[in-house]
């Protein structure tokens, strides 16, 4: 049998990516193997803080930026 | 007419910097004539701006700002000296980029660290070794006052958390963020996007290493939003960050900063 897997279309930093088994910027963060607290996400223009993660959930044709700081300075 | 300092006198033919030097320093024995220096006997022209200068002697407030106006053009000048900027975290990129604005001019800046010089930091921070030991905010104070004695400098000595942002930083023209730690780079900038909607941002993200100078690249994300670095290059071990590529990075960010308050690149809307 095969497994059911949920899929959607997002804009994750201007390119198209197709996501399976995500739904909440908590997940995407998780499947992208980015630091949660390193990133700063905005979903359709509005900032999403890290204790929002796991609440913000993501819909089909959604525009997402995710910035990535690594440390030094 | 001629300026002194930027302070007009008459002009009159056959004049050299020298003739002038006698009559208001005679001490003098650097003659600067529109930024640039020059030989005693050079001949001014009408509009000239000169400076002079005694070797050995601390210029005043005002021969230094003449001398940058003149250097910089008074246009330019005025606008750095009346401009302020936040850095945030004073190591490698903080500590260089506050000399870079201290050298032009700038007026007032906030210098915010909570740290204490360590003999680790001297590979790139502008440091002294006999400041080990010192608060980064009071060394730096104290380098900073050398290169530019009449700047205005506030020190934050304090570990800053989100909520401190708004509070300390929304009166200048431009943040500089400088934090080592990445967690302090990514909550200064939702900060200035959600509650510093006014505020220039010049954030930095990768410069570790010894990798290509020109993959350290200033990208803007929005009007007025900027990061400077490679965007990978982490501080980690075997890759630490040194001060020729944590210089690169520091610089592109004083520059950047430079541009918003020239109005060379857009300021946020």
């Amino acid at each position: 049998m095969k497994p059911y897997t949920n899929t959607m279309n997002i804009t994750l930093n201007g390119d198209n990516k197709l996501l399976r088994d995500i739904s909440s910027v908590a997940d995407l963060l998780k499947s992208l193997d980015l630091p949660p607290e390193s990133v700063v996400v905005e979903l359709n223009t509005t900032i999403i803080t890290p204790d929002s993660y796991n609440s913000a959930i993501l819909a089909e044709n959604d525009q997402v930026e995710i910035i990535r700081f690594v440390g030094g300075g | 007419m001629i300026l002194i300092n930027e302070k007009e006198f008459p002009f009159s033919p056959d004049l050299t910097i020298a003739k002038l030097a006698a009559i208001h320093k005679p001490a003098a024995d650097i003659f600067i004539l529109n930024g640039f220096p020059v030989s005693s006997d050079t001949t001014l022209n009408d509009g000239d701006s000169c400076s002079l200068i005694q070797k050995g002697i601390v210029p005043l407030p005002s021969e230094m700002d003449a001398l940058l106006s003149s250097r910089h053009t008074p246009g330019i000048q005025n606008i750095i000296r009346n401009s302020s900027i936040a850095i945030l975290g004073l190591g490698g990129l903080g500590s260089a980029v506050a000399g870079a604005m201290a050298k032009i001019g700038i007026g007032k800046m906030l210098l915010s660290d909570y740290d204490v010089v360590e003999p680790s930091n001297l590979n790139r921070q502008q440091y002294f070794v006999d400041q080990i030991g010192m608060k980064k905010t009071v060394a730096l104070k104290e380098n900073l006052l050398r290169m530019s004695p009449s700047v205005s400098l506030k020190l934050i000595d304090e570990q800053l958390t989100g909520p401190r942002l708004p509070k300390l930083f929304s009166n200048v023209d431009v943040l500089i963020e400088c934090f080592d730690d990445p967690v302090m780079k990514a909550v200064t900038l939702r900060s200035i996007l959600t509650e510093m909607q006014n505020i220039a941002y010049v954030g930095s993200s990768g410069m570790a290493g010894f990798g290509d100078n020109n993959t350290i690249l200033t990208r803007m994300l929005r009007p007025g939003v900027f990061i400077v670095g490679d965007n990978v290059s982490a501080a980690s071990p075997g890759m630490g960050l040194m001060a020729p590529r944590v210089g690169i990075a520091a610089h592109h960010q004083a520059n950047q900063a430079l541009r918003i308050l020239l109005d060379t690149d857009l300021k946020r809307k």
